[in-house]
């Protein structure tokens, strides 16, 4: 029984992270329907600048996912600027989707060309293999940390779009464009935030993550694709949906890795997926 | 059907002759890299016309067609390594099977819209790519391996020179394309463009929407495994990130998207385009360092998305127009 519930637990923490991650995914995807594709590789991005700012001037993750934040919040911004900007509203429904398809080849082999394709890893960090034991029950400490900022995130979110009034604008301007310009809202000011945050929630998680998890030029790419399944599982732009199927997700894949094999963890995840969506076709808590 | 000779088809059987009688042409295949290149161009600018069949001409853009890619790869694979026979058989039953599974994914698929049709396909990958890789019997993740056997039709293999399969390349790319042109052109072709453009439309004047766009998924894939076996030919071996990826995947569409979706000449002006940029980067710009092609790749992809979505074939009808006007001025 230990057993299962220390799976449980590692779900959970893995399904947090996922959270995290897709939370700006979700964002994105809800005010604009725009999928940005090189999402994981923003990720990638934010976790290069950690792993640096941690290597070269030991800046310890827990200080530098603010750096890594407002690098990627610029990063968005220039992103919707430079590229999204000019190829929505187009008669191409797939050029944004394309278009940052390429900026992720361009990522990821820029950073392959300057980094190597080597893993690299921060040690000596303050919560490198701390543990928290009870009942029998191992929590390991970064991805606790990890989780309890997911949440915080994740709140910070949800307070932003509920009841602050750029969130209304926001929510005006996902509901109906023209409409919302109509009673004075700046919609390309709304679309430059929402890009920005939606990179800046990364941010913090890639800020976080190389404590932890390797940092490497492909790191992004499974994590990019675990981010669209979530999205589309919780729901166009529902960031409650988007956190229960981070969960959901989570723990398909510890329980599929331990009680299944651990090769077919990530087989469990996505048929779990094309299962829910056959029932389902706009995810849980989509309409 | 009798219809009057037009005078584009004439473009395309000259196209098709000039391509036939390129081997004679002296020291232009007998360089292997330039030859590699023209082998190359064929077999890409056919996956993106079998992908344009479906994405382009029926409007479903479908990220999954590495997996029946994937699978035509392995029905050759499997009959060379596993059954030490031609690969012809297998490439036949690699095909068929392809078409099977693209009938199977597009039931759920096809239900969904937009994004999420995009994403479940993505899925498929993964789900097709991993399963590949814990499959021992067809080699898991080491994949297969040719063993090198004589210079011959038989067994589709040429270690000596490549004509062989530039003859083969062209055979494939002839095949495809004559198939979309004469598709293009009869009546399954209009139902595909009434689907694309309007489904509720197509279906209010009588259209089975859902018997098209699985005609249409089912022969894309058939053509899209085709490419795939002689990708597996070509390369002596075969493996699932091989074959089977997100990135095999965004070829298909990148080509054809690059090109002109949903035009004939598009996917191969894409080829025409991509693949010698791509194989030239990576030649004479690898000093300086790993992935330079990839960026270049990126760039363009950028660059084309913002500046012309439509691709070449809407570059190409800008000039027209740009020019036309400045004639007729002229003329005045």
């Amino acid at each position: 029984m230990t057993t299962f519930f220390q799976v449980a637990i590692d779900g959970i923490l893995a399904g947090m992270l996922y959270a995290i991650v897709a939370a700006g995914l979700t964002l994105i995807w809800g005010v604009m329907d725009v999928i940005n594709f090189a999402h994981g590789d923003f990720l990638m991005v934010a976790m290069y600048v950690s792993y640096w700012l941690g290597f070269l001037w030991k800046v310890d993750p827990l200080v530098s996912w603010i750096a890594s934040a407002a690098f990627i919040f610029l990063l968005g911004v220039v992103t919707y600027k430079l590229i999204v900007s000019r190829c929505i509203g187009g008669k191409s429904a797939m050029a944004p989707l394309l278009a940052t398809f390429g900026l992720s080849m361009l990522l990821k082999n820029v950073c392959l060309n300057r980094f190597s394709p080597n893993f690299r890893i921060l040690s000596g960090t303050w919560l490198d293999g701390k543990k928290w034991e009870a009942a029998g029950l191992v929590f390991s400490m970064p991805q606790v940390v990890t989780s309890l900022f997911s949440l915080a995130v994740i709140l910070v979110l949800w307070h932003l779009i509920r009841k602050t009034r750029t969130g209304w604008s926001i929510q005006a301007t996902s509901m109906d464009r023209e409409a919302a310009e109509l009673m004075g809202i700046n919609t390309e000011r709304v679309y430059v935030l929402v890009f920005g945050i939606g990179g800046a929630c990364l941010g913090v998680a890639g800020g976080l993550m190389p404590s932890y998890l390797a940092t490497h030029p492909e790191v992004g790419s499974l994590f990019g694709l675990i981010a669209f399944v979530i999205v589309a599982l919780g729901g166009f732009g529902s960031i409650p949906g988007s956190l229960l199927a981070a969960l959901l997700i989570g723990l398909v894949e510890a329980f599929a890795g331990f009680y299944i094999a651990p090769v077919f963890k990530y087989v469990a995840v996505f048929a779990v997926y094309l299962a829910v969506i056959m029932v389902r076709p706009k995810g849980l808590f989509g309409w | 059907m009798n219809r009057t000779f037009k005078p584009t088809d004439l473009l395309w059987y000259g196209l098709l002759a000039a391509l036939a009688l390129l081997p004679l042409v002296p020291r232009l295949l007998a360089n292997s890299f330039t030859a590699h290149v023209c082998i190359l161009i064929l077999l890409f600018a056919s996956m993106a016309q079998s992908w344009n069949l479906l994405g382009g001409y029926c409007g479903q853009v479908s990220f999954g067609h590495s997996v029946f890619f994937g699978i035509g790869a392995y029905g050759a694979g499997i009959a060379m390594v596993t059954y030490q026979s031609t690969p012809w058989i297998g490439i036949l039953v690699g095909a068929l099977a392809a078409a099977a599974a693209s009938a199977l994914i597009s039931y759920p698929c096809f239900r969904l819209k937009g994004h999420y049709f995009a994403i479940a396909t993505f899925a498929i990958v993964e789900i097709f790519n991993r399963l590949f890789m814990v499959w021992d019997w067809i080699g898991g993740a080491m994949g297969l391996d040719y063993p090198i056997l004589d210079d011959s039709w038989k067994h589709f293999m040429w270690s000596t020179n490549k004509t062989g399969y530039y003859y083969g390349a062209l055979a494939l790319f002839v095949l495809v394309f004559s198939l979309v042109r004469w598709i293009e052109r009869h009546r399954l072709g209009y139902y595909l463009r009434a689907v694309r453009e309007g489904q509720e439309t197509a279906e209010s004047l009588g259209v089975d929407s859902t018997r098209v766009k699985l005609s249409a998924m089912a022969l894309s894939a058939f053509l899209a495994a085709l490419c795939g076996a002689f990708f597996a030919q070509y390369n002596y071996r075969v493996d699932p990130p091989m074959v089977m990826s997100l990135d095999m995947s965004m070829r298909f569409v990148l080509i054809t998207i690059l090109g002109g979706v949903g035009t004939f000449y598009g996917p191969l002006l894409g080829a025409v385009i991509l693949i010698p940029l791509q194989e030239y980067t990576r030649a004479y710009m690898s000093h300086l360092g790993t992935g330079v092609d990839l960026i270049v790749f990126g760039l363009i992809i950028i660059l084309m998305m913002v500046k012309q979505p439509r691709g070449i074939m809407g570059v190409l009808a800008d000039l027209k127009r740009l020019s036309g006007p400045a004639r007729s001025a002229e003329v005045k």
